[in-house]
């Protein structure tokens, strides 16, 4: 594994809405293959941060750069950093109208231009890997929500993302179905796949992660190995957010 | 219990039979009474009337009419005029509404605010008044007949209407009818193809402009080919109007305009409630996985937005049909019209009223069952 | 164990001077793209066409005032005909002398509006304002009891457009609600007939009722007992309104939750007890708002009166641009009705977003 090689390159990031400062000074190096989990509280700009990183939101200051190619308006950029980010959303977003099927086939074919029998041979390979094969011709509104995630996580490998990004993927699912989504994440991490994930699992931090970043207020307050954030927060402020999460 | 159980049967079987029974004994009453009232005025009934020559002339008429027709000709007439200024208003109505919809939702403030003006402004004006207006306006602006204007060679505007030439068909025209015929099979053969290659290779073809080449070019080909068959009758101004050639009258245009503008603003309402309908994430989800603006439109919004907008508007262009009855305030002679005529000549209000209405509910019926048949194809599949 | 810090967030700052201000705002709302920079400028290309003529027709060449013939000359607008025909538009052809009274019932109106839409009267006082006003409103301009009688044949213009909507609402609501609890009584004789009538009206046009409450009724009723057109027409208005109001209350009615009347019936409540104190009050509070758009059309459906020979507002207007000593101002009566309606219809619809807004529980 390459870990010098930085896939994503956040220096300097200042992001308002409007007049609020939503992100302040954010710098950050995701290398190669690794797995770094952000958690902080609610509203202290995580999902901003990640939906920066594929541009769904705007930056007004500071440079990110993603596999070599700088996020800026030029669309032809941008259209490349999406092809090879993929992304998780915490509703996760199933086009409700069209098949699981035609879920993950439909970037596969309009996007890299596949063949739509490959595209499909794909789209099945990873229903497989998802575990969830047999439902390949239902809706979404016809599956469970963790089902629906794990089609969610399928749709993003078709397009076979060099990184994926999650943002609370397991946030609105209920207990019994987080293990079924976890377990899919922890497969990906085996395999070596960069991920950026936003969660609040903090089992799952501690056994996949190589890296945990905490934010307040919009800003990095430290980051660590798992080992360290757990057993020796720096700062009061984890201190106070692991007490909360943990003895819950 | 027992009692009780009784009562509880009892009562609706009660107040069935009483509400029925009324309603029968309200009918038979009027029955009676217009039996007396008719006989007493010495009008006619039943639909004898239809097979009567009318002697009324039509103005506008999309089928071949003379006053020596039947009253049954005349109404046909009607019918067929309310269908066409429906249908094509329906249309046009359409393209204005999804247009004003999108506008309704621009990211372009100036464009938002335009499309929002209008929508309250004709939402909240009587359809009547709108009509009123456009025809005044109409008259008002364009010249008489001998200061037509003339924008293109053959083509009169003035207060009577839009006059243009009308083609004849000569010899070998029959060429020109096969080689669209052609076309149209060629396009669709190559969306098949186009179709399948995409399937098969991943690129289809650009079908469609080689389709709308092949539809305007090949028939066009043939017509030349073939010596120009076709020949103009142009109308040339006799006296005060003109004569010959197509005519598009003021009362028509105004009708038309007036329905589309009106019926327009609805459709924009429904298109906006549909856009905005669409969760927010469906545009995150699909921009992440890279798919472009036009796809994105295409393949995720639309098909959503389609399933809120279309119960609404069905009423809408149901509302329109029925409004379409408003041409008999401007002298338009759709069906309305001209069943209105045809009482004033022979009283015979029942059986007009009738038909009108038996027509209306028939059009309505058949649109309401289209509209269905398309909502099922775009209903979401819900556990 | 090293030492625990202090986290202190970074105090906010500003935003880039380049993302604040007007010509940002420009930016991100007219001319974010090249596609949305060519809109722009087609609007302002339209709104420099249409905008300064119709200022200059309508305001700068207006003529004002003065009798007939003062506008000949004129380029703009004869606002003066308004002004000359404003009585019979809003009151028709109603004695001059008199006109005090359907003012009075106007400026009533105005109050007992006022009252409703400031959301400051209890709704206990306003449902029983309004069949005050209506009772006072009637006298007013009908006569009796003290006052001068005044023939219908006479109520004409606004008045009357807004007496046939109101009359048509107040009837045709309750008419409406007892068609929607038909249809959905489960009792088979019932709900058909109520159905066959709802669904037969809303599938033809109003003008078709119109002409069959105008034409076809006198041959109904027996040749002693007559009612006049204004009386006819307004009957068919009201069934033509009930109809789609007893659709809007049907949807309130699936709306309510079964657990409502479970709860109700598990209280000891007969059925029509359920109806009337659970039921129904939940269902129509819910369909306020499509009510209200109910009434909107209801009243810019009254101008289509004028077919059947009632002269409404829109009948005199249409009516005075005839007048020989006015002729060729048609535009303007039209421009000034339309005004009127439209700020009346904007006005019910603004109300019922306002309580879409405010809630259906908070509208107590
Ligand atoms: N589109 C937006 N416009 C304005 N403020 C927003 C927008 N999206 C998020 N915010 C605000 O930015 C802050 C950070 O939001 P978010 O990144 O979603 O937080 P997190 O994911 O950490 O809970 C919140 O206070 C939120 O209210
Ligand atoms: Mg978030």
């Amino acid at each position: 594994m390459d870990m010098s090689q930085v896939v994503i390159d956040v220096k300097g990031l200042n992001k308002w809405y409007g007049e609020f400062h939503v992100l302040k000074n954010i710098d950050l190096e995701v290398h190669k293959g690794e797995r770094i989990v952000i958690c902080g509280p609610s509203g202290s700009g995580k999902s901003t941060l990640i939906r920066c990183m594929n541009r769904l939101e705007r930056h007004q200051e500071g440079t990110i750069t993603v596999d070599g190619t700088e996020l800026t308006n030029n669309l032809k950029g941008i259209e490349k950093i999406r092809r090879e980010v993929g992304m998780v959303f915490q509703n996760f977003n199933l086009f409700p109208h069209m098949t699981v099927l035609e879920n993950l086939t439909l970037a596969p074919v309009w996007v890299r231009r596949m063949p739509r029998r490959e595209a499909e041979a794909t789209a099945m390979r990873y229903l497989e890997r998802v575990r969830i094969a047999e439902q390949a011709g239902k809706y979404p509104g016809q599956l469970s929500g963790g089902q629906q995630q794990r089609v969610a996580i399928a749709r993003a490998l078709c397009m076979s993302p060099n990184i994926l990004l999650f943002d609370e993927p397991t946030s609105a699912l209920d207990p019994e179905m987080i293990k079924e989504v976890l377990d899919v994440m922890v497969s990906l991490a085996e395999e070596d796949m960069t991920m950026v994930c936003v969660t609040h699992e903090m089992g799952f931090a501690r056994t996949v992660a190589d890296r945990i970043i905490f934010m307040d207020h919009g800003e990095i307050v430290e980051q660590n190995s798992p080992e360290e954030f757990f057993s020796n927060p720096q700062y009061d402020r984890t201190k106070l957010f692991l007490s909360q999460i943990l003895h819950h | 219990m027992q009692a009780f159980r009784l009562k509880e049967q009892l009562v609706p079987i009660l107040t069935q039979t009483l509400v029925v029974g009324a309603i029968l004994y309200v009918a038979l009453l009027l029955f009676q009474n217009t039996q007396a009232n008719l006989e007493a005025r010495n009008i006619a009934s039943g639909f004898g009337f239809l097979s009567v020559e009318s002697g009324m002339p039509i103005n506008d008429s999309l089928l071949a009419y003379a006053p020596a027709d039947t009253y049954g000709r005349a109404f046909l007439v009607g019918i067929v005029n309310t269908l066409f200024v429906s249908a094509l208003s329906i249309v046009l109505a359409t393209a204005l509404g999804v247009l004003v919809g999108v506008a309704r939702v621009s990211a372009n403030w100036l464009v938002a605010r335009l499309a929002a003006v209008y929508v309250e402004l004709f939402r909240n004006i009587p359809l009547l008044l709108t009509l009123f207006f456009c025809y005044s306006t109409l008259l008002a602006f364009l010249p008489a007949p001998r200061q037509s204007l003339s924008p293109l060679a053959g083509v009169f505007i003035n207060n009577r209407g839009v006059f243009a030439p009308r083609p004849h068909w000569l010899d070998g025209m029959g060429w020109v009818v096969l080689a669209l015929g052609l076309a149209a099979i060629g396009a669709v053969l190559l969306a098949r193809r186009s179709k399948r290659l995409r399937d098969e290779t991943g690129r289809g073809l650009p079908a469609g402009w080689i389709s709308l080449g092949l539809i305007a070019g090949l028939p066009t080909l043939a017509y030349f080919l073939a010596g120009r068959p076709i020949d103009f009758d142009v109308p040339t101004l006799h006296g005060f109007n003109f004569k010959g050639g197509m005519v598009l009258r003021p009362e028509f245009t105004a009708l038309l305009t007036g329905l589309v503008l009106y019926t327009a603003a609805f459709i924009g309402e429904n298109v906006r409630s549909g856009i905005q309908s669409v969760d927010k994430g469906q545009l995150d989800a699909a921009k992440a996985l890279g798919l472009r603006p036009g796809s994105i439109m295409r393949k995720v919004i639309l098909p959503q937005t389609l399933r809120v907008c279309i119960p609404a508007t069905t009423n809408d262009y149901t509302s329109l049909v029925k409004n379409s009855s408003l041409a008999v305030a401007i002298g338009y002679p759709d069906m309305v019209s001209i069943g209105g005529t045809i009482i004033g000549q022979n009283d015979q209000a029942i059986e007009v009223i009738g038909l009108w209405m038996a027509v209306y509910l028939t059009i309505n019926l058949v649109l309401s069952l289209g509209m269905n048949w398309c909502n099922a194809k775009v209903r979401l599949v819900e556990r | 164990m090293s030492e625990i810090k202090t986290f202190v967030p970074t105090p906010d700052s500003p935003p880039p001077l380049t993302s604040t201000g007007v010509l940002r705002w420009l930016r991100d709302n007219l001319f974010s793209s090249w596609f949305n920079s060519l809109l722009t400028l087609l609007a302002l290309a339209l709104l420099v066409r249409v905008v300064p003529p119709l200022v200059s027709w309508a305001l700068v060449h207006a003529v004002w005032t003065g009798g007939p013939g003062v506008c000949d000359d004129a380029s703009g607008a004869c606002w003066a005909f308004i002004a000359a025909k404003a009585r019979v538009m809003l009151i028709g052809t109603y004695p001059p002398e008199l006109a005090w009274r359907p003012l009075a019932a106007g400026a009533l109106l105005a109050g007992v509006v006022a009252a409703t839409v400031s959301g400051r009267c209890k709704k206990r006082v306003l449902t029983g304002l309004w069949p005050v006003f209506f009772a006072a409103a009637l006298w007013l301009v009908g006569g009796g009891a003290g006052l001068e009688t005044v023939d219908q044949s006479r109520w004409g213009g606004l008045m009357l457009s807004l007496g046939l909507a109101a009359v048509g609402i107040l009837v045709s609501v309750p008419l409406g609600i007892l068609l929607a609890l038909g249809r959905r009584s489960g009792m088979g004789g019932v709900s058909a007939v109520c159905i066959g009538f709802i669904e037969l009206v809303r599938g033809v046009p109003l003008i078709t009722i119109l002409f069959m409450a105008s034409v076809m009724m006198p041959l109904f009723l027996p040749p002693n007992f007559q009612i006049n057109n204004l009386l006819r027409v307004q009957v068919g208005i009201i069934l033509f309104s009930s109809a789609y109001i007893a659709e809007v209350v049907r949807g309130g009615l699936q709306a309510i939750p079964k657990g409502q009347i479970d709860a109700a019936k598990a209280l000891g409540l007969s059925p029509w007890m359920v109806t009337v104190f659970v039921v129904l009050p939940q269902a129509v509070r819910h369909v306020l708002p499509a009510l209200i758009g109910r009434c909107i059309a209801l009243f810019k459906d009254t101008s289509l009166v004028i077919i059947v020979g009632l002269l409404d507002f829109l009948g005199m207007a249409k009516a005075a641009s005839q007048d020989q000593l006015w002729l060729g101002h048609e535009v303007e009566g039209y421009v000034f009705c339309a005004a009127v309606y439209w700020v009346i219809c904007f006005g019910m619809s603004r109300y019922g977003r306002s309580l879409e807004k405010r809630g259906p529980q908070t509208n107590r």
